[in-house]
């Protein structure tokens, strides 16, 4: 089995999948010669041609449109927003056109697209590259939301959101993209969307969490088991959907929860997870469920990054106020 | 600097081929059509001008929902779509119904579009039409996608999209328009310039003197085209086909038109920013008198031709009307089964907990 980092489990997805369906067209900001700004597609334009993965002007909504009608022509379009921080600008695209496509034609049309997009701080970037914005996305019926943490998993999710006939947000958080390599087979397989991976086993608190925060909620677990609490980590994996089955499941055992994030407190997908749980096993609960966020600002300023994004220092204490509850 | 401009804009006349008497003043203009089709096209003008009447007076009635009315514009809607072939695609904005009833969508399901029905919104396979859009100029970036597939599809079709002069303040009409002449695709974007947004004159839209010369910026074609003459604009979308599916790339077409009454029938007032004298101003430039003219100079239009086509009219609203009435009531549970191909979790709750509301 071949060591690969996150950006190349997903370069390794697309190639997959370009070779798979001659519909697959990978396209976007710089991703064409350039391989994307951070050769997310290297090599790909080379290897396809550029019929298949190219270069579009410079204009969000003018690729959300485009990969909207090349949907509707029978093409599976994966587009690229190059920071999610630019969502904004193809907001309408995303959220009032392909989340409400098969909706509107009452099952007739649909939009098979892929809309992958590096976010999450922690990289020393400008303003507006380093969001959390998947809440916005959360609050949209009709599209999923996927977050790989690791190289296996970003390979076999982004696999299948290709192959997902409804659109789907697949976000990829920048710190995870070189930081570390692991385990991904040559060749192809899929992880269902919606299920989340249970990271690590415990019994006493359950920290349920996504993104880059599976790393820090791994560690902090460590520190707690040399505490005598052991915890258990979930990694949600894909947001929207949740997988409600597999977080009340861990609920009903240890009885103890907090939920991890990066982004802000405010609306965050937190904030649901911990009312889905008052709504299926508040009787189960031995503790209140307590978040890990971000304060409720602006993400800010590069040099003040590494204090405003949790760390696993704040994850024990929140876990050791709810095992101590 | 004003030079430059003032070139740009020189360019851009007004393309006409009948007079508002109904007279040719572009013989070599004259699109080669028969006389069947001169004849079919002066009957969809007739009938979408009865519809229109129809669908006002059914709304007001409480029988019909959201209503954009569309007389005075018929030749601009009708003109442009009869260029079209079958396998072309259409993205309508909210007031491009009679296009795509034309081009095989429902009458009874465009009733039921206005409704606010889910039927309304289910295009009949190998009708090639998108459902109406409601956000302005949202259809123009998708017509870039849509005209880029057919042309990597090697496809000699194209893909038309509408919208008005508000539209052309979008930002996606310019994405749209750059991102289409960038790929060379198969669009050719409508511009109908009824010279009002809701309210707003188009004077106050952009300090352009014309709406076509905004294609110069994208590398595109562009025309003006007089709105009200349907030989006009069919010859201008035509031509604009033919380059497309040629290869030549996209086309923005700005037609001259009017809206005759409120921009929708949930309460708008055209007298609060419309002076009578504009309205009788444009009145006299009717798209079917003047093409009414040209017909019956030609032999090719009497008063029983009208008539029977007013009757053939009314009769199709009323039999689709009543279809339209027929239709089943429509259910949230309905709707949860549009959402995703495979329901998730909290929709499959949601599903059982409407099908018990719904079924007490």
């Amino acid at each position: 089995m071949a060591q690969m980092t996150m950006i190349q489990a997903i370069t390794d997805a697309m190639r997959n999948e370009l070779k798979n369906n001659e519909n697959v067209l990978v396209f976007g900001e710089d991703v064409g010669q350039n391989g994307g700004v951070f050769r997310a597609t290297e090599g790909l334009q080379k290897e396809f041609g550029e019929d298949r993965v190219f270069d579009t002007p410079l204009a969000e909504s003018g690729i959300g449109g485009l990969a909207i009608g090349l949907g509707l022509t029978g093409f599976r379009p994966v587009m690229e927003i190059q920071f999610f921080g630019f969502v904004f600008e193809v907001f309408d695209s995303i959220a009032a056109q392909m989340a409400r496509m098969r909706y509107r034609s009452g099952g007739v049309y649909n939009s098979p697209v892929t809309i992958r997009s590096p976010f999450g701080g922690g990289v020393k970037t400008p303003e507006l590259h380093a969001d959390s914005l998947e809440g916005l996305m959360y609050q949209t019926p009709g599209i999923k939301v996927v977050i790989p943490s690791t190289p296996y998993d970003a390979k076999g999710l982004l696999i299948s959101a290709i192959r997902d006939n409804d659109p789907v947000v697949y976000l990829e958080h920048m710190k995870l993209y070189r930081s570390f390599r692991g385990e991904v087979p040559e060749e192809e397989y899929t992880i269902e969307l919606g299920k989340a991976d249970v990271k690590r086993e415990g019994k006493d608190v359950s920290i349920i969490t996504y993104g880059a925060m599976v790393h820090a909620s791994l560690k902090a677990a460590e520190e707690l088991e040399k505490e005598g609490i052991s915890a258990e980590v979930i990694d949600l994996r894909t947001i929207s959907p949740l997988d409600i089955d597999t977080i009340i499941a861990s609920v009903e055992k240890t009885g103890r929860a907090i939920v991890v994030q990066e982004a802000q407190k405010q609306a965050g997908i937190g904030a649901f997870v911990v009312a889905e749980i008052n709504d299926r096993a508040i009787l189960n609960l031995e503790a209140p469920v307590l978040r890990v966020t971000a304060p409720d600002t602006v993400f800010p300023y590069a040099s003040a990054e590494d204090v405003w994004i949790p760390d696993h220092r704040d994850i024990v204490d929140k876990a050791k106020k709810v095992y101590h509850f | 600097m004003t030079k430059t401009i003032d070139a740009v804009q020189d360019q851009f006349e007004t393309f006409q081929i009948l007079s508002e008497d109904g007279e040719v003043v572009n013989e070599s203009a004259m699109p080669k059509l028969s006389d069947e089709q001169l004849q079919e096209l002066m009957r969809r003008m007739v009938y979408t001008r009865i519809w229109d009447q129809r669908a006002i007076s059914l709304n007001r009635q409480g029988r019909l929902g959201f209503y954009a009315p569309v007389a005075g514009q018929e030749a601009s809607m009708l003109g442009s779509h009869f260029a079209l072939d079958k396998e072309d695609w259409i993205l309508p904005g909210y007031r491009d119904i009679p296009q795509i009833v034309f081009h095989g969508f429902p009458l009874y399901q465009a009733f039921l579009w206005s409704r606010g029905h889910f039927q309304g919104g289910q295009i009949p396979e190998g009708v090639n039409v998108l459902m109406p859009q409601i956000i302005i100029g949202a259809q123009i970036v998708q017509a870039a996608g849509v005209g880029f597939g057919l042309k990597k599809q090697g496809k000699k079709n194209v893909c038309i999209t509408y919208t008005g002069d508000g539209g052309a303040s979008q930002g996606d009409f310019y994405e749209g328009l750059n991102f289409a002449g960038a790929y060379a695709a198969n669009a050719i974007f409508v511009v109908q310039n009824n010279r009002f947004a809701i309210s707003v004159p188009v004077e106050k839209q952009s300090a352009a003197k014309t709406i076509a010369q905004k294609a110069v910026a994208a590398g595109i074609e562009g025309i003006q085209v007089d709105g009200m003459d349907v030989l006009a604009v069919y010859a201008a979308t035509q031509q604009a086909r033919e380059r497309a599916i040629s290869g030549e790339g996209p086309t923005l077409i700005e037609t001259l038109t009017y809206r005759y009454g409120p921009h929708t029938m949930a309460g708008d007032d055209p007298t609060r920013y419309r002076t009578k004298d504009l309205d009788s101003e444009w009145e006299k430039k009717d798209p079917l008198v003047r093409f009414r003219k040209f017909l019956e100079k030609k032999n090719l239009w009497s008063e029983e031709q009208e008539n029977k086509v007013v009757e053939e009219a009314k009769e199709d609203i009323k039999a689709s009307i009543k279809k339209a009435d027929g239709a089943p009531k429509q259910k949230v549970t309905d709707l949860i089964n549009f959402m995703f191909e495979e329901l998730p979790y909290n929709l499959r709750e949601q599903l059982e907990q409407y099908t018990a509301k719904e079924s007490k």
